[in-house]
């Protein structure tokens, strides 16, 4: 019977390979493993009050929350800074900013060039946190709802369509 | 207009292909001569078609004819022209131009180099290559079609993706091509036999050359591409584990393998059913390679435009093809009667073993590379499998052959006494554990690892040159060594060649590995930095202007003990279109190894984030490669092994 040995094994590629490709799904998107779980637990200074501590008790407020990571050395983060600026004064979105590997310095200063949609900013200054969330670059953003429950994650500048499309959505979904 | 009749031609030559894939099988079941001889014209007129076509696109790339759809996405007029020629096939719809090229290339070769093959089973096998050109043909003009025209034609193209516009690159697609479709000759032969359900030594001696021919290109493919990737992608690594990668790699093992396996069949009419088996994976695995690219299934840096209906379309035809051709095996192979035996000691079990270990290293590198596709399919989540699974792969399996291949060509054939060849492989194995332990002694540490690569290398070459003394009688009857060192076939000084090739490549990535010496610093004019017994003089940067990009360029002063060794002008490009940042490290190589610098960012303050290497040997992956290549086509030249030439030796039954 181990003729057919290769034959079967070919035809479980086959199927493996047409799974994959009618799935719709992007390879190139990193999945995270954190999402539909309580967000990883953090202790973290204030960005512009040091002696403040921020911690993920601040993300059960009932309502859903966006978490923003950024830095000032991010280009991408200061492309997304204005959509930020916008779902925290139109819309009313609360938002956790946490500068991330960043000079707590520069950082104050961006914000103060740019504008503050921070709610509360935290100060990542090793990055710790950003690791313990599985963050792979800056900016990167979450959406967690009234419970602490990570429910999507958005890799990349949250910009024009993707609000619309995919971060809306998500925080309707976590009402 | 030439975009039409290229696009012409193309029907044309489908029109041909479909006739090539049926119509001699009709002739051989009526037993018709004519039809069988039909196959000949066919295959070379298809593949005038095709080169008509390829020609066609060639020139709409060329003259920078902005009107046919791919060249205006992918040309520019501010290229050079080499980028202008080698951008036909940087491209998705223009590379699988040059993979019809190239498949009715080698039909029409088959036609005309194989003359004395019997007529019935040459037909056969070309209309097996024109039923591949047929699902090719298909694929282009269905869902890929290169001659589609863009109204009203823009006045300028995109450009070509800069990391593309590069020397290594515009001949290494070409070179891989003809080495996968190459392994299509082998595929078609397999097939054939099976059809026929019979495998006799002389197919083995009809297929080895094609499948010589197929791995000296593969082996220039990988080489190219391996040196592409040290010299532009400037953090001095040349193998990357990639899936792209290993979808070329499979098939180079695969066929290293078959060219041991055919040698069996040949020698000893044994081992039939596994080589056909063999010829079918190898061009399996080419496919697997295309499909890789071309369906978006895998994340690669190789990945060209995604589409979902070009990926069912490739699907559609592997599952057809290998599905097909191992449906075909499963059916057959219970025909294949091996004829000779052999003991457990000769040279035929050393090349089994040589092809079991061959074999299970490509089946590592087959997992590793769909492992994380797998695990997601079962909902397992994403993850990534890295270079330490498949070094740790390379170095379980292909230790054992290494020394395999030290004691292989010393056996007997048929029958070996192994304490015989032990007796003429002793010194070579001393002369390995003194090297090895030397280096334990010298550095006692994390060196085992470069100890036992050191060692095994040099117990190669070393095995390969006492193989030669052994087959010249240097030390028993030294005053005829020269007659007898004239006498050793090509294909003999061939196998010596790769082999040491071999060796050559293992001592390359083992003292570059070891030895290597990397600093990442931030430099102002003036400042000096010591890298591996080598200072580094920065002098200062310039502005450059190239044809389609800008660059700042770096100068560098390499000194050891005051006496000037190189100068090393690194760039750091930014092309126009498609904006694009790429860097060009400036490479100096050395006898004992490469100098290395690559340039940055500015950091302020008129300082320059360099990163400077010294990279021991590291050449001899290059010249290793090119000892291989040159290795196959001494074996190639031996007149013994051109198809057709007068047997040397009486077929033994």
């Amino acid at each position: 019977m181990q003729r057919f040995l290769p034959l079967v094994v070919v035809l479980a590629l086959v199927v493996l390979f047409l799974a994959m490709m009618l799935s719709d799904r992007n390879p190139k998107e990193i999945k995270s493993v954190i999402v539909g779980r309580e967000a990883p637990a953090f202790s973290l200074p204030g960005l512009k009050d040091a002696t403040a501590t921020i911690t993920d008790a601040d993300l059960k407020s009932g309502q859903p929350i966006l978490v923003n990571f950024f830095a000032s050395w991010c280009v991408p983060c200061r492309a997304e800074h204005e959509h930020l600026m916008e779902l925290a004064r139109e819309r009313h979105i609360p938002i956790i900013g946490i500068a991330y590997k960043d000079d707590p310095e520069k950082a104050r200063a961006f914000l103060e060039e740019l504008g503050d949609p921070y709610m509360v900013t935290a100060n990542d200054a090793d990055g710790r946190t950003g690791i313990d969330w599985g963050v792979s670059g800056v900016p990167e953003t979450f959406v967690i709802d009234g419970k602490g429950i990570v429910r999507y994650r958005h890799w990349g500048p949250v910009v024009d369509g993707n609000i619309e499309a995919k971060v809306m959505p998500a925080i309707e979904g976590a009402r | 207009m030439l975009a039409e009749v290229g696009h012409f031609a193309l029907v044309l030559a489908l029109v041909l292909a479909l006739v090539g894939a049926t119509v001699p099988h009709v002739g051989i079941h009526k037993g018709h001569t004519r039809l069988m001889a039909m196959a000949d014209r066919v295959a070379v007129g298809m593949f005038l078609m095709v080169a008509i076509a390829f020609a066609a696109l060639t020139h709409a790339f060329v003259t920078s004819d902005f009107s046919v759809l791919v060249v205006a996405a992918n040309s520019h007029t501010a290229k050079p022209m080499l980028y202008k020629i080698s951008g036909v096939w940087g491209n998705h719809e223009g590379s699988l131009m040059l993979w019809v090229l190239i498949l009715s290339l080698f039909a029409a070769a088959v036609s005309m180099a194989g003359r004395k093959l019997p007529l019935r089973f040459r037909a056969r096998v070309l209309s097996v290559q024109c039923l591949l050109a047929v699902g090719f043909l298909l694929f282009i003009l269905l869902t890929s079609n290169p001659f589609l025209r863009l109204d009203p034609a823009p006045i300028e193209g995109n450009g070509l993706n800069p990391l593309l516009q590069d020397p290594g690159l515009a001949f290494h697609p070409p070179m891989l091509y003809l080495g996968y479709v190459g392994l299509s000759v082998s595929f078609s032969f397999a097939v054939a036999a099976l059809i026929e359900g019979e495998v006799s030594p002389l197919w083995a001696r009809w297929v080895r050359p094609w499948t010589l021919m197929a791995w000296i290109f593969l082996t220039g493919g990988l080489a190219l591409g391996s040196w592409w990737a040290y010299y532009e992608l400037g953090w001095g690594g040349w193998w990357f584990w990639d899936p792209v990668e290993n979808a070329a790699f499979m098939p180079w093992l695969a066929a290293a393998a078959l060219l041991h396996s055919a040698i069996v069949v040949e020698k000893r009419d044994a081992l039939k059913s596994w080589t056909i088996l063999l010829a079918i994976v190898a061009f399996s695995f080419s496919l697997l390679g295309t499909f890789l690219v071309r369906s978006g299934v895998l994340t690669s840096v190789h990945a060209f435009a995604v589409d979902p209906a070009r990926g069912v379309f490739i699907l559609g035809f592997l599952a057809f093809v290998i599905g097909g051709s191992m449906t075909l095996y499963a059916w057959r192979a219970p025909k294949l009667v091996p004829g000779g035996l052999f003991g457990m000691v000769s040279r035929e079990s050393a090349l089994i073993l040589n092809n079991i270990l061959l074999s299970c290293f490509a089946a590592v590198v087959l997992v590793g590379t769909l492992y994380p596709l797998v695990m997601e399919a079962f909902g397992a989540g994403q993850i990534s499998v890295g270079a330490p699974f498949f070094e740790y792969g390379a170095t379980v399996l292909m230790s054992p052959l290494i020394v395999a291949l030290g004691m292989g060509p010393l056996l007997a054939w048929k029958r070996g006494r192994i304490g015989r060849a032990a007796q003429v492989v002793l010194p070579a194995l001393i002369v390995a554990l003194v090297a090895g332990l030397y280096v334990v002694w010298q550095s006692a540490g994390g060196l085992v690892m470069t100890a036992f690569g050191l060692g095994l290398a040099l117990w190669l070459i070393a095995s390969v040159l006492l193989e030669i003394a052994e087959r010249t009688q240097l030390f028993k009857n030294p005053e005829r060594f020269w007659s007898r060192l004239k006498a050793i076939p090509r294909a003999s000084w061939g196998m010596s060649m790769a082999h040491a090739g071999l060796a050559v490549i293992l001592l390359g990535i083992t003292i570059s590995e070891a030895w290597s010496r990397e600093e990442l610093q931030l430099v102002a004019p003036g400042d000096r930095v010591a890298v591996g017994g080598y200072d580094f003089l920065f002098e200062g940067v310039a502005p450059v202007a190239g044809p389609n990009f800008t660059a700042v360029r770096g100068f560098f002063t390499v000194s050891k003990g005051g006496r000037e060794v190189a100068r090393l002008m690194p760039e750091d490009r930014v092309y126009a279109d498609p904006v694009m940042n790429t860097t060009e490290a400036s490479i100096h190589p050395l006898p004992g190894g490469d100098l290395y610098a690559v340039i940055g960012e500015a950091a302020g303050k008129g300082r320059w984030s360099v990163r400077l290497y010294f990279k021991p040997f590291i050449s001899g992956l290059w010249a290793g490669s090119l000892m291989m290549m040159i290795g196959g086509l001494l074996s190639l030249s031996d007149r013994r092994r051109r198809v057709g030439a007068p047997m040397g030796k009486r077929k033994e039954a």
